[in-house]
């Protein structure tokens, strides 16, 4: 089972190497992880995709939170939220292939960001799903290297993962 | 004022005196500044392991934090396994190290170390100060960390050129005026806290065979009044982990002692019937639980714990409560009547009449010698223990009467840890008469430490409880591997521990006749000096009941 935790950490050396450390020794399987600071420049925003029962994304909720540096920890429900990932492709494209390659690119709105005589390199933007049905039909064109950011996400509405004030 | 002497102050204004610690390169402008400093007695051992280890005991002696001063690399290194003795136990300590300056760091430079990088996993917290204005914000921040909540050790890595510089005091002034640590600890209590004390109290009035099981927790929060309150309110026997010991006065009617791999009988034949397991500041440890699936099978367990990664963490409960356990205590108290038991009591009662802890009083026997050094400090010394099987014969026979009386490695299991330990118990706690009970083996790991015990005149009386082997693993060896005794023998190299003392300048005694033990004992709390007492024990003496690796606590041996 997979699941997103959307984690707020001061924006502090040291922070990723914790909790990278931290998922290492007690054995937890990060799928993903994607960090960048948020619109406070003193924290920063981790999303983490787990792998792992319930017992195992509780234990990884708390001790998250254990660490000193570690703000806020909330789990995203897919249902109430927007998943993202950015992916780029390289893949074997040459002159009589391309057009080909191209039209798939458009019916994903993936962008082509790099042409060569023998490769065209794609960026593509959406959840999981999209991402993965436009790498397979990719396949058979031969993908020379793909690289993927990782997932980030976001309550749909209003809803925000801020700090709290202090009780 | 230098960075360095701004550290002092700043650790003066937070109320240390009694620093241990160990010179060194990167280390010289801070021991520069403690040339002058009158405020702050320093302490330096032989080893720096030996200095984290007396912090950790003046900090579980006293409750206060303990501290730690190293240089660089080796320096920082060495500190590393007193730094996770203290973090498996939750004792409080801030351990500084010196660092190579700024422009030294990350090239390999000599007597570097990436050490905040080498303890991650054994720190609560770390700060490296790469900025003189930070010093003492840092500082209070490490305090606040070590202390509050599950206290645990903080490592200050501190730069040469970063305690060399001078700082600007009005700065420093302004920057501190009203500044108070309040690193996000996320101590709130649950919104909900009242409506579960609510239901603990419902659960625990339903209970017609309650235990509580209390561990570390309840002398860290310094609850051990409040736990004695419940127990008699309730009329629940009290059994305690390693970490619990002296949590509650041994010799009380509901106490059952440890539980556990070598806990009394009573203690897991109650753990295994209770209908309700109230656990306070305790977390399940394989050596408590054995077979985590047939423990307490009869019982809903409710898990009270400062720490909320400990709830659910080991073992699956009915109720758990992230708070202080002695704010726990002391509203639950509010809300419960008084209970009675009395089958329950009648039972246990029973039990511990049947199958008391005991052992053949032929030749000299080192639970003898437990009780031998109880009955002369009437229960109320402080005792440090190494690891092994001498360790278990003191949490066993030792009649405890106050919280922090004894001291000793839980968690990491350190052997070497209670020489060091006994001295900083004894600097902490002067007033106390202070024995470190030893193995011959554990002995040897940190014997040096002798030096710091005469070399300041620290009076710990260290008895050997000399068997000439590792008489743990030999237990295991001779229970579990065919009798294979494998390197486990100390013979060979005899080793004249009195020799070794009196080389070191501390007082040796050699017991190998049981009648002579009490009088040696009486003479070396008396002199009031350093002193080891070297006792022959039975060297076929095993630590008896055992519940064997992955067995449930009641498939015991050795008991009846």
């Amino acid at each position: 089972m997979k699941t997103t935790l959307s984690v707020l950490v001061e924006n502090q050396p040291g922070v990723l190497s914790r909790i990278a450390g931290l998922f290492s020794r007690r054995g937890f399987n990060i799928d993903s992880l994607a960090v960048g600071t948020t619109e406070n420049p003193d924290i920063s925003r981790m999303t983490i995709v787990v792998e792992g029962d319930e017992y195992v994304v509780e234990q990884v909720k708390k001790q998250l939170n254990k660490l000193v540096d570690v703000i806020k920890v909330s789990k995203i429900i897919p249902e109430d939220s927007v998943t993202r990932e950015l992916v780029l492709i390289k893949v074997d494209a040459d002159s009589h292939m391309r057009s080909e390659i191209i039209q798939i690119a458009e019916i994903f709105r993936a962008s082509i960001v790099d042409v060569s005589q023998k490769s065209l390199t794609i960026e593509l933007t959406g959840d999981k799903d999209k991402i993965a049905a436009f790498e397979e039909l990719l396949r058979p064109f031969g993908i020379k290297e793909l690289v993927r950011t990782g997932v980030i996400a976001v309550n749909r509405g209003a809803n925000t993962i801020k700090i709290e004030e202090e009780v | 004022m230098t960075g360095a002497e701004l550290l002092l102050k700043t650790l003066d204004e937070l109320g240390i005196d009694t620093i241990f610690g160990f010179p060194g390169g990167s280390a010289l402008p801070i021991y520069d500044a403690l040339y002058n400093y009158k405020r702050i007695r320093h302490i330096r051992t032989v080893h720096e392991q030996g200095a984290a280890h007396a912090a950790d005991g003046y900090a579980r002696a006293t409750g206060k934090v303990g501290v730690v001063l190293s240089t660089s690399g080796p320096g920082a290194t060495n500190l590393v396994t007193g730094i996770a003795n203290a973090y498996m136990d939750s004792v409080p300590m801030l351990a500084f190290t010196g660092q190579v300056a700024l422009d030294l760091l990350g090239k390999d430079s000599f007597q570097e170390v990436d050490i905040t990088g080498v303890t991650l996993p054994i720190t609560k917290h770390s700060f490296l100060i790469r900025d003189k204005k930070d010093i003492a914000k840092k500082v209070k921040e490490a305090f606040h960390i070590a202390t509050t909540g599950r206290p645990g050790p903080v490592l200050v890595d501190l730069p040469k050129n970063i305690m060399a510089e001078q700082v600007n005091e009005d700065e420093i002034r302004r920057d501190m005026n009203g500044f108070i640590a309040t690193y996000s600890l996320k101590q709130h209590l649950p919104e909900n806290f009242k409506i579960l004390l609510e239901k603990a109290a419902t659960m625990i009035e339903k209970a017609e065979r309650p235990v509580i099981y209390a561990g570390g927790g309840i002398i860290n929060s310094d609850a051990t009044a409040e736990l004695l309150r419940l127990a008699e309110k309730i009329n629940a026997p009290v059994t305690t982990t390693l970490m619990g010991i002296s949590g509650f006065p041994t010799e009380h009617p509901l106490c059952l002692g440890m539980l556990g791999m070598h806990g009394t009988a009573y203690a897991n034949m109650a753990v295994t019937e209770c209908d309700l397991l109230l656990a306070l500041g305790a977390r399940f440890d394989d050596r408590v639980t054995g077979n985590v699936k047939k423990f307490a099978p009869n019982a809903k367990i409710i898990h009270v714990d400062i720490d909320m990664a400990e709830l659910g963490k080991n073992i699956d409960i009915d109720l758990g409560i992230k708070g202080d356990v002695k704010q726990f205590l002391t509203e639950i108290l509010e809300i419960l009547s008084q209970k009675k038991n009395e089958q329950w009591i009648k039972t246990v009662a029973n039990w511990k009449e049947s199958y008391p802890l005991k052992y053949c009083s032929k030749g000299l026997k080192p639970q003898y010698v437990v009780e031998e050094i109880c009955r002369q400090t009437q229960g109320e010394a402080i005792i440090v223990t190494e690891v092994g099987q001498h360790q278990m014969w003191a949490a066993q026979f030792y009649k405890f009467k106050e919280p922090r009386s004894f001291v000793s490695s839980g968690g990491l299991g350190t052997m070497g840890f209670g020489l060091p330990a006994a001295i900083g118990a004894k600097l902490g706690r002067p007033d106390k008469v202070v024995f470190n009970i030893a193995g011959d083996g554990s002995f040897e790991m940190n014997c040096h430490e002798l030096i710091t015990a005469a070399r300041y005149n620290i009076p710990v009386i260290t008895v050997i409880f000399n068997n000439r082997s590792l008489g743990m693993v030999r237990q295991w060896q001779e229970l579990f591997f065919d009798e294979r005794y494998s390197h486990v023998y100390l013979d060979g190299a005899d080793v004249d521990y009195v020799k070794l003392a009196e080389a070191c300048g501390v007082r040796g005694y050699e017991v190998t006749e049981k009648s002579d033990l009490p009088k040696i004992i009486k003479q070396a709390v008396e002199i009031q000096e350093p002193a080891v007492i070297d006792v022959r024990i039975d060297p076929k003496e095993n630590v008896m009941p055992m519940v064997p690796a992955g067995k449930a606590i009641n498939e015991m041996m050795g008991f009846d």
